[in-house]
């Protein structure tokens, strides 16, 4: 079985601009695919050149097997896409946006009709199929977005920042819903900032200033060994004074790294400094009453730690 | 497959909907070139007429009494005021108060009456060239007639006499040449502007985007969002032709049927120009702006106002880049000349190739943008 999407060393410039560079990733039919990196570091780009929004500079993607480049047609047929912005019709009723996205893709009469019915019952939209969508709430919007793009049964599912600006529950009730669709062999692809979201995925890609530079398992990617150098473990701190702590625990001889966390600083300290000798310090530095005490990797620590390691490689190599 | 007109059904049905969801726009949308044709149809007169007149009478006798009554009555000059002094003429001039001062010399009878040239001076504000030239030419022509009725012995008939006969619109009424002139500028609001907008909307609101990762294509989504437009343009016409015909009794000499059809084209390259406006901007008031480059021209250069002969070589040839000039001989010549097909088929068959040449273009700007399909 060919893989549901597939690029090899893909490549997008613009210009003196490289967006995208040498990215190659492997997504299995049915896996819900999490595509993680900062804004800007091209997750969008990519995005684009997957549906054919953008051609490729160099490089081949395929997606359900079929070259993006040489059959565009074929894939447009096979995807559905939700791009940032909802994009529906606001001036339209729920129903007549379904509608005009089903015809779009040829659908007719009865066979148009039974695929409104089936989008409508998965995503609870039956009650406000006249209403118009300009008057949905964002989570109904995303609904409704979501729906248009499953109207004509694709294989594959572009969700590009699908929860940016959803209230939690509305974001938790999509994913229940993408792992329901997925479990029926829809394969999904959805860029995200919210690590819980990430967490969920069966597999990860982290892009950083254009580059793929983490792909993995949420478990895979935590057991990295730049996210746990040898002779170092991680602490969480938990103290008084966030700020504070924050500012002086970076300074601690035998601490390589902090980064607030919650109410707590997670440290990457070397194995040599005692959780004693971590409080120890911490109370010459003013911040007397802490705790330390060893814990495992989040996906948070573990992106953090690999883009620090490529930022540093850039600062020394000069970009 | 791939097919070039993909969505083409699709777009057009959602198109339907938005302008039947937003009617009150549209018919805002079709009122406004009506009150336009209204307030120009009712508004412009380019014939001269009562052109305000000061009078210095220095004879105040017969002769000069009569040449002023022939003034008068040529409808042309209404003698407004009468001055006694050459100041008091010329301020009535500068100030405004009069376009036309005549003074009449003191001696200007007893010159007549004893068969020498008596003289008048006429003095007119040159700043309107249609006015003034309106002004001299009667001024003169009665100044003529005047003179032969004083050479000529009586019975003896005129050595040449010049008929100028008025074709196609005799009396000279101004609605007759503007209004089917202002149809072709007219249309453009309902055309080029709302195509425009109807697609620029969709690329803010990040429709677009969605609509090239389904198997819409470039001439489907750009067709579809023309047809409905198309048939408002066309609804337009009817209603603008309808207002000129009984409201503003301009007569239709050709025939309507041959109008209707040669309007088709001109439609079609002004929507397909708003699609063309549209893929080279990213907002509405870009848009609109941009949709300006194309209203002026039409009004300035297709020689709905200024004959086109007249002007500078260079704009000239311009003027054979802007749609409307072919439209408005096409409707002067059916309206005013009773021109068929036979004449006009030209201007239908550039109309159309233009039309053609800006959607593949426009199609192609969107296609850039996404994989060629």
């Amino acid at each position: 079985m060919s893989a549901a999407i597939e690029t090899r060393e893909v490549t997008k410039r613009f210009g003196a601009l490289t967006a995208v560079n040498e990215v190659s990733i492997r997504v299995e039919q049915g896996d819900v695919f999490g595509f993680l990196g900062p804004n800007g570091s091209g997750k969008t780009t990519l995005i684009k050149m997957l549906t054919g929004l953008l051609p490729v500079t160099s490089g081949e993607a395929f997606v359900d097997g079929l070259n993006v480049m040489s059959d565009p047609e074929q894939v447009r047929r096979r995807i559905g896409y939700m791009s940032q912005q909802f994009s529906l019709y606001t001036d339209l009723t729920v129903l007549e946006n379904l509608r005009f996205y089903g015809r779009v893709y040829g659908l007719r009469n009865q066979e148009l009709r039974e695929r409104i019915g089936a989008v409508l019952a998965i995503n609870h939209l039956e009650p406000y199929r006249d209403v118009l969508s300009a008057r949905l709430s964002g989570g109904w919007k995303q609904r409704l977005a979501l729906g248009c793009a499953l109207l004509h049964e694709p294989r594959i599912l572009f969700l590009d920042e699908p929860t940016a600006g959803i209230d939690p529950v509305a974001r938790r009730e999509l994913w229940d819903l993408l792992f329901d669709l997925s479990s029926r062999g829809i394969t999904f692809f959805v860029t995200t900032h919210y690590m819980d979201e990430a967490e969920r995925c069966n597999r990860l890609a982290y892009i950083y200033n254009s580059r793929l530079i983490a792909f993995g398992s949420p478990g895979e990617i935590k057991k990295l060994k730049e996210v746990n150098p040898a002779g170092a473990r991680r602490v969480e701190i938990t103290c008084s004074d966030l700020m504070r702590a924050l500012r002086t625990t970076a300074q601690i001889d035998g601490v390589r790294s902090a980064t607030a966390f919650g109410q707590n600083l997670h440290a990457l300290a070397d194995d040599a400094l005692s959780d004693g000798a971590l409080i120890a310090a911490l109370e010459a530095h003013g911040l007397p009453g802490a705790s330390v005490r060893t814990i495992s990797p989040t996906l948070e620590d573990a992106f953090v730690a690999i883009t620090n390691q490529h930022r540093a490689a850039l600062e020394t190599f000069g970009g | 497959m791939a097919n070039v007109f993909g969505g083409f059904k699709a777009v057009m049905y959602k198109e339907a909907l938005h302008l039947r969801r937003d009617s009150v726009a549209l018919v805002i949308g079709l009122i406004v070139p009506l009150a336009q044709l209204a307030v120009l149809g009712f508004g412009i007169d380019t014939n001269v007429r009562h052109v305000a007149t000061v009078v210095l009478d220095e004879d105040r006798r017969q002769e000069s009494r009569d040449f002023l009554n022939r003034l008068a009555n040529s409808d042309t000059f209404y003698l407004k005021q009468y001055v006694r002094s050459d100041r008091e003429l010329h301020e009535a001039v500068v100030s405004g108060k009069a376009r036309v001062a005549i003074e009449i010399p003191p001696d200007f009878s007893d010159r007549l009456r004893k068969g020498r040239t008596a003289q008048i001076l006429v003095l007119v504000d040159g700043s309107d060239s249609s006015v003034a030239g309106q002004a001299i030419n009667v001024a003169f022509g009665i100044g003529l007639d005047e003179s032969l009725r004083r050479v000529l012995a009586p019975g003896q008939a005129m050595p040449i006499d010049v008929r100028a006969q008025l074709l196609f619109n005799p009396d000279s009424r101004s609605p007759n040449f503007f209004l089917p002139g202002l149809t072709a500028v007219l249309l453009l609001s309902v055309t080029t502007f709302l195509t425009a907008f109807s697609i620029v909307r969709e690329k803010e609101r990040g429709t677009l985007e969605q609509l090239f990762v389904t198997p819409v294509r470039p001439l489907g989504l750009l067709l579809g969002k023309i047809v409905p437009y198309l048939a408002i343009g066309y609804f337009e016409l009817c209603l603008i032709l309808t207002l000129m015909r009984w409201v503003f009794f301009v007569p239709i000499h050709g025939n309507l049927i041959t109008l209707l059809v040669l309007s088709i084209p001109y439609l079609f390259v002004a929507l397909a120009f708003g699609t063309f406006i549209s893929t080279t901007v990213q907002s509405q008031s870009e848009a609109m702006q941009k949709a300006f480059l194309i209203f002026i021209p039409s009004i300035f250069f297709s020689g709905y106002i200024f004959p086109r002969e007249n002007m500078p070589a260079i704009f000239y040839w311009f003027s054979f880049l802007v749609p409307a000039t072919f439209y408005v001989d096409i409707t002067r010549g059916v309206i005013l000349r009773g021109a068929g097909l036979k004449e006009l088929w030209k201007d239908g068959l550039v109309l159309t190739a233009m039309g053609v040449g800006l959607l593949l273009l426009a199609a192609r700007r969107f296609q850039r943008k996404s994989i060629n399909a």
